[in-house]
């Protein structure tokens, strides 16, 4: 009787402290949100207070209406697009031939690719701005997208994946007399769904959250995407005075693709890096 | 894991149907080249044209690559180490920075993510979910939206101030303040200045007693935005190893009689370990790499004390137009990053003959 109640009082202390916890998580965004639809004197006057009064739409208003927003939104749209359209098959093309084809060097290549994943990316910074330069893209959307078109990570994924699954299906299909390629288009790539999601889930948060790479591939301002543009915002650029609102609105704007996709996605995302960790 | 996979892949295929297995090797070749050229045009060709820029006096013009460019030996290297000038000072500002960002946000976020882990672990299978999602979200926002929303909170008269107040504290000036944390406690026990000791003698062009400065204030809201938006990954982590623990040796201790406190020390943080050295390793080699935040939030102000080597080779090189120097920064960052991942690794070796 007396653990029981022990225990019950146990219990109801643990969800009161995670429900703090909790709280003390989502409360910044919940402020986000309410501050970009106050005025400016409102969210000066009381920054914690979770109800806009008066309630105004400008912030979004002057971000969509004047200002360069819409085309950052569309570039990093765009970007986004591209470089999960390319990690999704080149990616899965790599793992394949990683995990079942047989040919001289591919111990050579899986070690060139453990290599990569160990360069910390900071230090690429300089790097691939004099690459891009010397190439002659610098500042146009190949200098933004082609760099970022494959990631060693995403093939690690993929070809633990392709090596977990039985190989019967292809022999069947290669005794039927296809081709490597309609091999890996039309019997393996179909039954690799759930790592193709993780893929792509990756890629979309990965190149729509990317910042540094936008720095150093591209200025002019119809190159710029939403992470340069609203870090450009929050250095005062656009703005007289603080702002905090349109500055707010800017960035509750931006998360929302990446929260859809967490959203929908959830549970993939968190076996994701469970899966990773049992490795 | 991979090598073993690797090998036993290898082995199943072998000697099987070689008729069919034709044309096998060319395909292999045709299927990685995509990533290898890429990878080696953005990455490995990048890192050599930089090895070279950090030993020429290359200005931004023109072609690394080209005659006019000339070779300057380690110039670079010791501008920013031994040179005695503003290059040096800034660089070890840099280090000063960024070694308490790293030695403040490790810790704690480790220990948070645990921390969280054990709870949400406890927590019955439905609220697990809800609470994961809660602690987890602030990982997948971008660094430059939660910059912009530290600005605000942060802000002198923002929410956190707001708060403090109302508990009777007067929060300080957060983003503007560049007073050192370690100096700030010192003051108010009355020590204004150091020992001679430690203020006539420096490294890098710092004193011992600047180095000691702890993070600014500015910076210990960066150490708290990290600690905010990476706990969650982490936290997942620790989840999964708390999940393949077996329950038996638990049990077995509670009917030994062992606490709830002597049983996660004794039992349950032992057996996650190898989760414990990823998360540190991941964590470290991560805080090394501040970027994003500084380029959005502070540019390194105040008074130089939130730059970061990483936002100072940046700085260097594109706006400065000190390219040798921003590439020597960044050669100098990552063979940090790797001396420090190594030296974690020997330290948290495990111990001869146990498991």
């Amino acid at each position: 009787m007396r653990a029981a109640r022990r225990s019950v009082v146990w219990q109801a202390g643990l969800y009161a402290l995670l429900a703090l916890l909790a709280l003390v998580y989502v409360y910044p965004f919940l402020v986000q949100l309410a501050t970009s639809v106050k005025t400016e004197a409102a969210a000066a006057a009381d920054p914690v207070s979770l109800v806009p009064d008066p309630l105004t739409w400008s912030a979004y208003a002057r971000l969509f209406l004047r200002s360069d927003f819409p085309v950052w939104f569309a570039n990093s749209a765009v970007v986004t697009v591209l470089v999960t359209a390319g990690r999704v098959f080149f990616d899965s093309l790599a793992g394949y031939a990683l995990a079942r084809l047989r040919f001289r060097g591919r111990g050579v290549v899986y070690a060139a690719l453990v290599a990569v994943m160990a360069v910390p990316t900071v230090v690429l910074l300089i790097p691939k701005f004099l690459v891009i330069n010397q190439l002659g893209i610098y500042d146009s959307y190949a200098g933004m997208v082609l760099p970022l078109l494959v990631d060693a990570a995403g093939v690690f994924i993929m070809k633990n994946f392709f090596e977990s699954i039985p190989a019967s299906v292809e022999e069947q299909a290669r005794i039927d007399g296809a081709g490597t390629f309609r091999i890996f288009w039309s019997v393996v790539l179909p039954m690799a769904r759930p790592a193709l999601v993780t893929i792509v889930i990756l890629s979309f948060q990965g190149s729509w959250n990317e910042l540094s790479h936008f720095i150093v591939s591209a200025q002019s301002p119809e190159l710029t995407t939403l992470t340069k543009g609203v870090a450009s915002l929050a250095s005062g650029q656009l703005s007289q005075g603080s702002q905090y609102p349109l500055k707010l609105a800017a960035a509750a704007i931006m998360t929302i693709p990446v929260a859809v996709v967490f959203f929908v996605f959830q549970r993939r995302i968190m076996n994701t890096s469970e899966g990773a960790v049992k490795e | 894991m991979s090598m073993s996979a690797l090998a036993s892949a290898r082995g199943a295929g072998r000697g099987r149907r070689p008729g069919l297995r034709r044309g096998e090797a060319v395909a292999g070749w045709i299927f990685t080249l995509p990533v290898l050229v890429i990878l080696g045009v953005f990455l490995l060709v990048p890192v050599l044209m930089a090895l070279w820029v950090s030993f020429s006096d290359w200005s931004g013009r023109g072609s690394p690559l080209s005659s006019e460019v000339g070779f300057v030996g380690f110039d670079n290297y010791v501008a920013v180490t031994t040179g005695g000038g503003l290059a040096e000072r800034d660089f070890g500002v840099a280090l000063r920075n960024n070694a308490w960002y790293v030695l403040l946000v490790v810790p704690l976020q480790t220990a948070l993510a645990l921390f969280l882990a054990v709870l949400v672990n406890r927590a019955v299978l439905r609220g697990r979910g809800i609470f994961r999602t809660a602690f987890y979200f602030p990982s997948v926002t971008s660094s430059v939206a939660i910059t912009v929303l530290w600005l605000f909170l942060f802000s002198t008269s923002g929410v956190v101030n707001t708060v403090l107040a109302r508990l009777g504290i007067a929060g300080p000036n957060w983003f503007n303040e560049p007073s050192g944390v370690l100096h700030n406690l010192l003051r108010t026990l009355g020590v204004d200045t150091g020992p001679q000791l430690l203020t006539g003698h420096g490294f890098l062009g710092l004193t011992w007693w600047d180095w000691l400065a702890g993070p600014s204030v500015a910076m210990s809201a960066f150490v708290l935005m990290a600690v905010f938006t990476t706990s969650g990954t982490f936290m997942l982590l620790f989840l999964a190893g708390l999940q393949n623990i077996t329950p038996e040796v638990e049990e077995a201790a509670m009917v030994d009689g062992a606490n709830a406190w002597q049983r996660f020390w004794r039992i349950t943080l032992p057996q996650l370990r190898p989760t414990l050295f990823t998360v540190l390793t991941l964590g470290l080699i991560g805080c090394w790499q501040v970027f994003d935040q500084i380029y959005t939030g502070t540019q390194g102000g105040p008074g130089k004390t939130t730059l970061t080597p990483a936002y100072l080779s940046y700085q260097s090189a594109f706006l400065s137009q000190e390219w040798g120097q921003g590439a020597a920064i960044a050669f100098v960052l990552f063979v940090i990053i790797v001396l420090l991942t190594v030296l974690q690794r020997w330290i948290l070796r495990p111990a001869d003959g146990v498991r």
